[in-house]
């Protein structure tokens, strides 16, 4: 039997400085190899939190449950670790880092993964390559790695820019957190050609988004519906489908606190 | 463990300075203490005219009158310092003539710090890889000090043909004494300050530069500074004159070994810019600062300041201060030509608890001067940064503009930075621009960092490094990368 590439359990997380909101109320989640899975769900349930949870960040406690990765225990390992493990988060707010170039980012970033699998260091031509690359990959300008990370990128450009940095890394579990919001129609089949290029039946995907239209391009394996901290519904991709006609009602939403919550 | 939490931690512990050995040579020292014999004594040595002499004589009157100045934001103070526990001279015994009388104990050291001093060698690169500050350093004119006095002067000969004379401040004094007398004191006066005035009672040695009319220097110049020997101040003095049209960059390096007690480091640097003429000044300052609990360290309590003379004239300074116990300067610039310029570009780190006040002043008296200050504090473990700085825009000083940009970063919450800005404007048609700003590390962009993989430490040198670009592209070339990694190193702690 293969090993689930992520193996989440009776997954409870909490905010760190405020243990009284538990936001994530048990999850169970399993991912094999080469499988997408899409999380669909209204603002505010959770979504996100889960994505970063996964990718370690700090603000957040697990107070019950465990997140296996490759059959390994994920939660000791810092954010760093994770990354160059194989996962990558594409943030649903990319950050600006002022002063500090996409290359330099990226040269960082890369160097650090080869130096965790025991590898040199590339040099810059080497580099350059690798980026060239994947910068024809992912059908994203060159230009934009001399800009500084996401300075001034406009929201679809912030979105193919992680698309690529997942490339250029060639992880092997992308989180994708709402990367199809706020792309024109061409934006969107770049973000999802992206994708579907680095499918090779290893690496697996979960796509959090609220469209059903990106999964037109992504076509995912399973579909879950989250609803305040709880998975409610689990199916094929046609699921999404339903959603999009019939809205979260059906799972007890009271659509007007809905839109109460914050995007 | 919140990441803030844990920033502070490794921002906090001991980080590793690699310069804090020292070099086991004889040396020769002035007996501690201060008064009239002291100044002789150091004079006699050098083998100064008698109008030096004088002058040093009035600089220690006026002194011996003067009280240190206590106006400093030190938010832990520091221990009086004991001017007559000092010893005010030191330097290697064998004074050397050529490299191949260089004690090659000092040549090591200068080695071992990345600074070439023989020209053969540094040209072949034979010292390291590429990205080696000494292999960065090729093709540079380096003069040593070494506590008091300089040991090398590099690649005189190739300036002497160019018509630059780049020696040793005593050298000047017996080779070019009209150029000397003319200059020293002109733009800081011997009565200027407690520290400048100390400093010229006692200055031992230095650099001096004198850029003829119409020449761009063909490379950059650069002085490294080492402190050695226990118990002594550096106390050395830097002249740099740029005649009409001439054109120089010039940067400067200072180390010195991990000692418990605290060092006097006073330093008094002059800069004259004649007509057209343009000068840069690059410090990295990188003196021991002392340990996590804030024992010992240098004192870096210097006057630098430059007067654009000449119309069109210019002088920018930049610096990268990272290390020492307390850091107190003000590298200030008088605008004197019309439509000449003022620049002020700095880096001011303090980590574990060290102090830092300082900025810039920019006297604006002649029309269409316009001034430049960037100022970057950062603030990491207890360490305190303080800008202080004064724009002042004179009765005559029509049209003059400055533009100030001052932003501070804090990274844990133990650490403090503080912002002190002066203007002062007697013209009305004068304008001053001014933005600051302080944040704490975003914890944000950290998070964004190392969920690409890059490691806490590593993505808090980077996200620093962002912060500062502005000031290190100021830097030449050579040396940005130096200052880059020069940072990292000072925002380390022992993991790793
Ligand atoms: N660091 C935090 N501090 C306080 N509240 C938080 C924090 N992180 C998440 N929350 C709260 O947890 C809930 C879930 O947020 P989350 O961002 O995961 O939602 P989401 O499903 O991604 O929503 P959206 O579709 O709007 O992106 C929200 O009510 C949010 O305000
Ligand atoms: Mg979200």
């Amino acid at each position: 039997m293969t090993t689930p590439l992520l193996q989440i359990r009776n997954l409870h997380v909490r905010l760190e400085d405020d243990p009284s909101v538990e936001i994530i109320k048990g999850i169970d989640l399993t991912i094999m190899p080469g499988e997408v899975h899409s999380i669909m769900g209204p603002n505010g349930s959770g979504k996100s939190t889960l994505a970063q949870v996964l990718a370690g960040k700090e603000d957040y406690e697990i107070t019950e449950g465990e997140i296996l990765f490759n059959g390994q225990d994920l939660t000791e390992l810092g954010p760093d670790e994770r990354a160059n493990s194989g996962i990558f988060l594409a943030f649903q707010y990319p950050v600006e880092i002022p002063g500090v170039s996409a290359m330099q980012f990226l040269k960082a970033a890369v160097n650090a993964k080869r130096a965790f699998e025991g590898q040199n260091e590339l040099d810059a031509g080497a580099l350059l390559k690798h980026f060239r690359a994947k910068a024809e990959q992912i059908n994203v300008p060159f230009e934009m790695l001399k800009r500084n990370v996401n300075e001034g990128f406009s929201g679809g450009e912030k979105k193919r820019f992680e698309i690529f940095q997942m490339a250029v890394l060639d992880s092997v579990l992308g989180i994708l957190d709402e990367s199809d919001s706020g792309l024109d129609i061409d934006a969107l089949r770049i973000v999802a050609d992206g994708v579907n290029s680095m499918r090779d039946g290893r690496r697996s995907f979960l796509v959090i988004t609220h469209y059903q239209r990106l999964l037109n391009y992504i076509v995912p394996d399973h579909v879950h519906v989250l609803v305040n901290g709880r998975i409610v519904k689990s199916g094929g991709k046609e699921l999404a489908l339903e959603l999009e006609e019939k809205g979260y009602r059906p799972f007890g939403v009271n659509e007007s606190a809905v839109a109460g919550a914050g995007a | 463990m919140t990441t803030t939490e844990e920033v502070a931690r490794l921002s906090h512990e001991r980080r590793e300075y690699k310069y804090g050995f020292v070099t086991d040579i004889e040396q020769e020292f002035a007996p501690p203490g201060l008064d009239e014999s002291t100044v002789r004594f150091i004079s006699a040595k050098k083998g100064e005219p008698e109008w030096l002499l004088e002058w040093r004589l009035k600089a220690l009157a006026k002194w011996q009158e003067m009280e240190e100045p206590t106006w400093v934001f030190l938010p832990y103070g520091h221990p009086p310092i004991d001017y007559q526990a000092l010893s005010y001279y030191a330097a290697p015994k064998q004074s050397p003539k050529s490299l191949d009388e260089v004690d090659p104990k000092i040549l090591e050291t200068y080695e071992k710090l990345g600074i070439p001093l023989s020209e053969t060698r540094a040209l072949l690169g034979i010292e390291g890889g590429p990205e080696t500050p000494a292999e960065a350093r090729r093709g540079v004119a380096v003069d040593a000090v070494f506590d008091s006095v300089s040991v090398k002067t590099t690649f005189q000969e190739e300036l002497k043909k160019a018509g630059v004379i780049f020696c040793s401040i005593s050298e000047a004094v017996r080779e070019h004494p009209e150029l000397v007398r003319q200059y020293l004191g002109s733009v800081v006066p011997y009565s200027d300050n407690f520290f400048a005035t100390l400093n010229s009672a006692v200055f031992s040695d230095g650099s001096f530069v004198y850029v003829p009319r119409g020449v761009k220097c063909p490379m950059e110049l650069s002085t490294y500074f080492r402190i050695n020997a226990r118990n002594t101040g550096q106390f050395e003095r830097t002249l740099i004159i740029a005649d009409e049209g001439a054109e120089v960059s010039y940067l400067e390096g200072c180390t010195a070994p991990m000692r418990d007690e605290n060092q006097l480091h006073a330093a008094v640097v002059e800069l004259v810019a004649m007509k057209g003429a343009s000068i840069k000044y690059s410090t990295i300052q990188n003196w021991y600062p002392g340990d996590e609990t804030g024992k010992g360290g240098i004192y870096n309590f210097v006057t630098k300041r430059g007067i654009c003379k000449g119309d069109d004239s210019r002088i920018s300074w930049t610096q990268v201060e990272t290390g020492s116990a307390i850091t107190w300067k003000y590298p200030s610039v008088v605008l004197q030509g019309d439509r000449s310029k003022g620049e002020f570009y700095s880096v001011a780190l303090t980590n574990l608890r060290q102090q830092a006040d300082t900025g810039t002043k920019m006297i604006h008296i002649g029309r269409d001067t316009k001034s430049t200050i960037v100022s970057k504090g950062i603030s990491a473990g207890e360490g305190q940064n303080t800008y202080r700085g004064l724009v002042q825009m004179n009765k005559g000083a029509h049209r003059a503009h400055n533009f100030t940009q001052c932003d501070s970063i804090l990274i844990g919450d133990k650490c403090g930075a503080h912002t002190f800005p002066y203007v002062d404007i007697r013209n009305a048609t004068a304008t001053a621009e001014h933005e600051a700003s302080t944040t704490k590390l975003a914890e944000d962009q950290l998070f964004y960092c190392t969920a690409r993989g890059i490691s806490n430490e590593d993505a808090i040198s980077l996200l620093v490094n962002g912060f500062c670009k502005e000031v290190f592209s100021e830097l030449p070339m050579e040396f940005a990368v130096e200052a880059n990694k020069l940072l990292a190193v000072s925002l380390e702690g022992s993991v790793g």
